[in-house]
């Protein structure tokens, strides 16, 4: 008889998100070879929104609610690194009551710093906000994210309104990884380490009771699973991964501003998840892949490229459910039956 | 006792369903709610399962009360539901249909595996990619009744298990029933077809308008013609 197998992922949705990897990760060489290196800084940037995507995707492809705080996240991992930077470079201790901290410019210490201050707020807004469902949960997260917003533009020590630069070499384990190169990679790391540990946690039995409250909250809480425990630890668990790609943002381009937190940002999340196909793990890479150089490209025509866009993203809504995504799906369809 | 519903009230904002209802199930009894369409059969499931909190009255299951207590306490409690149009989840697979109701160390009885939901019912093992939405009538109301054992339930409750199903699945669906009441597995059962209940089920409550109409076992109910022509006919 069967075994306790949860899920069994269609070929097409184990290889995708390996091959995405895989064309990311010749990026790179190919730049050199073409001469062009302002093409690392673009694929950094896929790689960044990727994850923040992906991990945004938990919340609104999985468990069907549609979050306008995941950029408040973001920033919050940009400013983590962007504080800790700045006491580093300026040689004055943050106090953080009893305790004086020199602050740093080590990603190896500032990334999970970024990532658990970010769970703690996604933990703190996610026990208000899921107590409501539908336009409700739109409009709360969306309130908390301008919360977040205002809180930054409130911080005048660090920039405030205009931001914050950050001047210090930015390294990981003592490494110096400001070079695009590198920098890269270590990005690409994180982008490959999420898509497989949160594939573990969508293919699990949690990931089904996701899917499943989605479904029909009701059904579920007469199975004996209270959706609300698991929409939150999936909220938190979005913001952990949002956090570190506001972290690696905010290190790639060594500036954090507030500007990068507004819920408008939000919305270019979803927008980048929704495009990608929000049912599947690999998706929103598509997606924001989509998004970043559909930015670029239109924004290099017109200044009028949103309208562009917008239209772009009706038909894809229109004639692909599953995003871009389907399309993919579509073209290895010949080879992959299932 | 292993349910005692004792002077339970219960409605819909101002609309009032439930005037005093009390009855109760022993262990590995069967039990039915009888009576018309919107009697306030439903009401009653939905008050026992925690979907509706109760305005007045006791719920008690395994001596403990549960009117008030949040839905998946109930349920984790023992008490298990097939609810009324079947209630799977469409866009999900068989097997994770079955796989997300699963929870390990519950039940003090042999306890609900997915192997053994699945030797219960061998059509599902079948369709286990299946999503729910492609699968027959009568496989959607196995696996809801799959997916309710997975709970471990001490108490099983199944509103209109068997409604809209063709004659041939529904003695299949009753056979299935039957094979589970023969485990000790106590139940509550709402269902149309008054003959097959009457062969199935220990005892019998009839809910009119809300109240208690008429309680007794299956021999006083077939003796006594009156009952069914007074509450049962449509």
């Amino acid at each position: 008889m069967a075994e306790f197998d949860p899920h069994r992922p269609s070929t097409i949705d184990r290889v995708a998100p390996i091959a995405a990897i895989a064309i990311l990760a010749a990026v790179p060489p190919v730049a050199g070879l073409l001469g062009d290196p302002f093409l690392i800084k673009v694929a950094t940037r896929v790689v960044v929104f990727a994850i923040a995507a992906i991990g945004l995707n938990l919340v609104v492809g999985y468990a069907g609610l549609v979050s306008l705080l995941h950029a408040g996240l973001f920033g919050v991992g940009g400013y983590v690194v962007g504080v800790a930077a700045w006491h580093e470079f300026n040689g004055e201790a943050l106090g953080l009551g009893p305790v004086a901290w020199a602050g740093t410019a080590d990603l190896a210490i500032t990334l999970p710093l970024a990532g658990l201050l970010a769970g703690i707020v996604a933990l703190v807004t996610g026990v208000v906000s899921l107590r409501t469902s539908g336009p409700y949960f739109l409009m709360i997260t969306l309130a908390f994210d301008q919360m977040l917003y205002y809180g930054a533009v409130a911080l005048q020590k660090y920039g405030g309104e205009d931001g914050l630069q950050i001047l210090s070499t930015i390294t990981f384990a003592g490494r110096d990884v400001s070079a695009r190169t590198p920098f890269f990679y270590l990005a690409l790391t994180i982008l490959a380490a999420t898509v497989f540990l949160l594939g573990r946690v969508v293919g699990s039995r949690f990931g089904v009771v996701l899917r499943a409250a989605a479904e029909n909250e009701r059904r579920v809480t007469v199975t004996g699973i209270p959706p609300y425990a698991y929409r939150l630890t999936a909220f938190v668990v979005s913001g952990v991964v949002c956090g570190l790609a506001g972290a690696l943002l905010a290190s790639g381009q060594q500036f954090v501003s507030p500007a990068d937190m507004s819920w408008v940002r939000s919305g270019d999340l979803v927008v980048m998840a929704v495009l990608g196909g929000l049912s599947t793990l690999w998706g929103p890479i598509v997606g924001a892949a989509a998004f970043v150089v559909l930015e670029l490209v239109l924004s290099s025509w017109t200044q009028y490229w949103q309208l562009a866009f917008g239209a772009i993203i009706v038909v894809v809504v229109l004639t692909l459910r599953g995003g871009l995504a389907d399309l993919v799906k579509l073209a290895t369809q010949g080879r992959d039956a299932r | 006792m292993l349910l005692e519903v004792a002077d339970l009230h219960a409605g819909y904002g101002s609309s009032k369903a439930l005037f005093g209802v009390s009855f109760d199930v022993a262990e590995g009894e069967v039990v039915t709610l009888i009576g018309r369409n919107g009697m306030g059969k439903s009401t009653t499931v939905k008050s026992i399962t925690g979907l509706l909190a109760p305005t007045a009255g006791s719920i008690r299951f395994k001596g403990r009360p549960i009117h008030g207590v949040a839905p998946h306490r109930i349920c984790r409690a023992g008490v298990g539901l097939v609810p009324e149009g079947r209630g799977i989840f469409p866009n999900l697979t068989v097997r994770e249909n079955l796989v997300m109701a699963g929870r390990l160390g519950s039940g003090e009885k042999a306890p609900w595996t997915f192997d053994r939901v699945l030797a219960f019912f061998p059509r599902l093992a079948e369709r286990l990619t299946n999503g729910g939405a492609q699968l027959s009538g009568g496989e959607q109301q196995m696996l809801a009744i799959g997916r309710a054992l997975m709970t471990n339930p001490d108490l099983l409750i199944l509103d209109e298990a068997t409604e809209g199903l063709a004659p041939l699945i529904r003695q299949q669906i009753w056979k299935a029933l039957d094979e589970l009441k023969a485990t000790g597995l106590a139940m509550i059962v709402i269902d149309k077809e008054i003959e097959a209940l009457v062969g199935f089920a220990d005892r019998h409550v009839v809910i009119e308008k809300g109240e208690v109409a008429w309680r007794g076992t299956t021999a006083e109910l077939l003796a006594d013609a009156s009952i069914q022509e007074t509450y049962l006919s449509v």
